[in-house]
């Protein structure tokens, strides 16, 4: 512990010109400005995502637990699969990361707050309506969307059970919340990094953000375009989609997966920033090839808008196409690999230790890479026809999605709470987080790729009987890691009530500007520029 | 760049920085808006041009007499779909014809409306395999019009077409599919 810092809890009064943040009760979040106080709007509005949208993944999992139909209707089912991954992919995953750069970036880069103020709260504030719109529909007449989340036409078009318009607003407004934080980002980085700080000397978390702020401009746009297409082929009578009036279904799923692709790479660079920042923390080195990472992250988003076929190997496109996109897809391996083999050689002969930040971290690095490589096993054309639409397909994006993304989520979580809270969090309870996590998240997905390479296909209620004993191990691992994360939740509100005192600075191998300030961190932070220290890299 | 005397005017430049950056952002977010639409036109261009989803000509074409190519026997099938909800019965014919490459044909289509109102059909066909799509010429085809019956109407609409002298040699089987729609709303009054 030291005790050089000076702590100042969020509602001591400053000695500043500021008046804002006087405010008290729900006025003081409806109307805030203040970076930390959206970043944390941002981080527990995506848990009370991640709950609810595993809610609903519990009751998927209570419906396979055996085969035949028990507990919910197919059609429900299918709203069921439909909501899920979109509130874990919209609500969940990238409010987490916007989260993540609203608190940490102005800190990182020495700035007072971020650039667009104002145009940060509506970000945030225009979330929660869409989201209302998007659960809502559970409770209309139509019931929620039940095309997938993929909402391929004509099943979100002719065959729609009538949701199709909520769904439309609730994605059109959640585009607008995630371009308005991408623009942030962007102006924040370009325009307020304390003097001296260039971009090669930015932080990699910055630069993550920084590159994936750009994907989220350039694809969410065309994500609004498609879906409107969508609303006026099912309301307007027009016929993008609709093969009767010229139009062509295919042509639905190259346009949303010209968006979806780069999407995924939005969900998953910024965790490659969070986890290039804590492993050099515990490892007591330096982020082994910082530049090669810089390049790998820009090289992986500029190939994510041209493998976006891939996903669409049955769709019976030509042989050239085929190959084209099967090489184009493969070589994103070899920028991935860059950084696993750059997280690894940061490890090497390091002093590690294994904080709960570290722990998920390494747990990030090795099943984020079983990820990757059954990713790999999906690109080769051949062999997609058989893995495509089955569980094998579940198993590799949830293990990109939760034991990568999440996982990342969680380190970077157990990283800065003490910067959040000024206090440390309970390792003990921690420590019960990360191995029932573990354990179950691997007992939840493992078996997956078997029943995917047996043939058992995604998005159906009932399944052969021969898939009946891995199905109630999944849904056990499914239960267990949803219980799991109930402890998450305890640390975190633990952590803020209590807890022994945080230290400016509470990890020793720790690096960058945010370990400068007290924590928890002054509601206001960096007014004037810092000086950097001349061999900061 | 910045100094601490500076300041005032800093935050002054910062701001219309913010402004201009912002403001690009911005164009380049209704461009990529835009972009998503472009798609749709570069799509149909693309599809022409590769014969790419088995599309076929939209209009008729004129037989082109470069002679037949009696080396050469394709087998030419006809498959018929009804989409949802169309309760009309339609079929080919015949279900296959032999054709020489060059050489002209004239099939026949039936279609009956068994319902008890009047409806707006279309047609919309495509072929398989899609490389040999842009070989597959269609002179008369009744999927270049819409096609109403009235109750209980029943009707033979002709196709008329050749197969391209430059087909590709390893083909010997096109399967030409066409798919109904009723287009009642949509139809031209």
């Amino acid at each position: 512990m030291t005790t050089d810092t000076v702590n100042e809890s969020l509602d001591d009064a400053h000695n500043d010109d500021h008046h804002d943040h006087k405010m008290t009760g729900i006025k003081r979040w409806l109307y805030t400005t203040n970076h930390k106080d959206i970043g944390t709007l941002y981080l527990w509005f995506s848990f009370i995502m991640l709950l609810t949208g595993g809610a609903l993944a519990m009751v998927i999992r209570a419906e396979l637990f055996q085969p035949g139909l028990q507990i919910v209707e197919p059609d429900f089912f299918n709203q069921l699969t439909t909501t899920h991954g979109l509130i874990m992919v919209f609500g969940a995953i990238m409010p987490a990361f916007t989260g993540f750069a609203n608190w940490m970036l102005p800190m990182m880069i020495g700035a007072p707050d971020m650039a667009l103020p104002r145009m940060n709260n509506w970000s945030f504030w225009i979330l929660p309506f869409a989201f209302a719109i998007l659960i809502g529909s559970f409770f209309m007449e139509s019931g929620a969307p039940n095309f997938g989340w993929t909402f391929y036409a004509p099943l979100s078009t002719t065959y729609s059970n009538g949701s199709t318009a909520f769904f439309v607003f609730a994605v059109h407004i959640m585009g607008i919340s995630s371009i308005m934080g991408a623009i942030n980002i962007v102006v924040t980085i370009m325009n307020l990094r304390a003097p001296g700080m260039t971009y090669m000397k930015m932080p990699l978390f910055v630069w993550t953000f920084f590159i994936t702020a750009y994907l989220l401009i350039a694809v969410m746009p065309v994500l609004a375009g498609v879906v409107t297409m969508l609303l006026t082929d099912t309301y307007f009578g027009t016929s993008f989609f609709d093969a009767a009036g010229g139009g062509d279904p295919v042509m639905f799923q190259h346009i949303f997966w010209f968006f979806g692709h780069p999407e995924v790479y939005i969900m998953i660079l910024p965790a490659f920033g969070i986890v290039s920042t804590i492993i050099p923390a515990f490892a007591r080195k330096k982020l082994f090839g910082y530049s090669s990472m810089v390049y790998a992250t820009a090289s992986i988003a500029l190939l994510s808008f041209i493998v976006w076929a891939h996903h669409m190997f049955t769709t019976g496109m030509p042989l050239f196409g085929e190959l084209f996109f099967m090489y184009c897809t493969m070589l994103i391996a070899v920028p991935t690999g860059v950084k696993v083999f750059n997280w690894v050689a940061t490890m090497w002969r390091g002093s590690m230790t294994f904080e709960m930040p570290m722990m998920f971290s390494i747990a990030f690095v090795i099943l984020f890479t079983i990820g990757g490589f059954s990713g790999l096993m999906l690109a080769l054309t051949p062999v997609d026809f058989q893995y495509h639409d089955t569980y094998f397909v579940v198993a590799h994006f949830h293990y990109v999605l939760v034991t990568g993304s999440l996982f990342s989520i969680y380190a970077g979580a157990y990283y800065w709470l003490p910067k959040w809270t000024g206090h440390m969090y309970s390792e003990r309870l921690a420590n019960w987080h990360f191995w029932c996590s573990l354990i179950s998240v691997n007992l939840l997905f493992f078996p997956m790729h078997f029943l995917g390479l047996a043939g058992m296909p995604r998005r159906i209620p009932d399944y052969a009987l021969q898939f009946a004993d891995f199905n109630k191990w999944v849904s056990i691992g499914g239960f267990a890691f949803g219980l799991s994360q109930l402890i998450f939740l305890a640390v975190v509100i633990k952590c803020i009530k209590g807890g022994e005192k945080a230290p400016a600075k509470p990890w020793d191998g720790a690096e960058g500007l945010e370990w400068t300030v007290a924590s928890p961190a002054p509601y206001h932070t960096f007014s004037t520029p810092p000086a950097l220290e001349e061999d900061k890299a | 760049m910045h100094t601490g005397t500076e300041q005032k005017a800093n935050n002054q430049d910062k701001r219309s920085d913010n402004g201009k950056v912002t403001k690009k952002l911005v164009l380049i977010v209704f461009a990529m808006f835009g972009f998503g639409f472009a798609l749709v036109p570069l799509y149909d261009v693309f599809c022409d041009i590769t014969g790419l989803n088995g599309k076929t000509n939209g209009v008729g074409v004129v037989y082109a007499d470069d002679g037949i190519d009696t080396s050469r026997t394709v087998t030419v099938q006809f498959i018929t779909r009804s989409a949802k909800a169309i309760p009309w019965q339609f079929e080919p014919v015949i279900n296959e014809i032999k054709v020489h490459p060059g050489e002209m044909k004239f099939v026949n289509f039936y279609a009956k409306n068994e319902s008890q109102r009047a409806i707006v059909g279309q047609a919309v066909p495509s072929v398989s395999p899609g490389i040999a799509a842009g070989y597959f010429q269609k002179i008369e085809c009744f999927c270049f019009t819409q096609q109403p019956l009235q109750a209980g109407e029943e009707v033979e609409m002709g196709l008329q077409f050749y197969v391209d002298l430059e087909l590709p040699e390893e083909i010997t089987t096109l399967t030409l599919s066409y798919t109904l729609y009723d287009i009642s709303d949509k139809a031209d009054s």
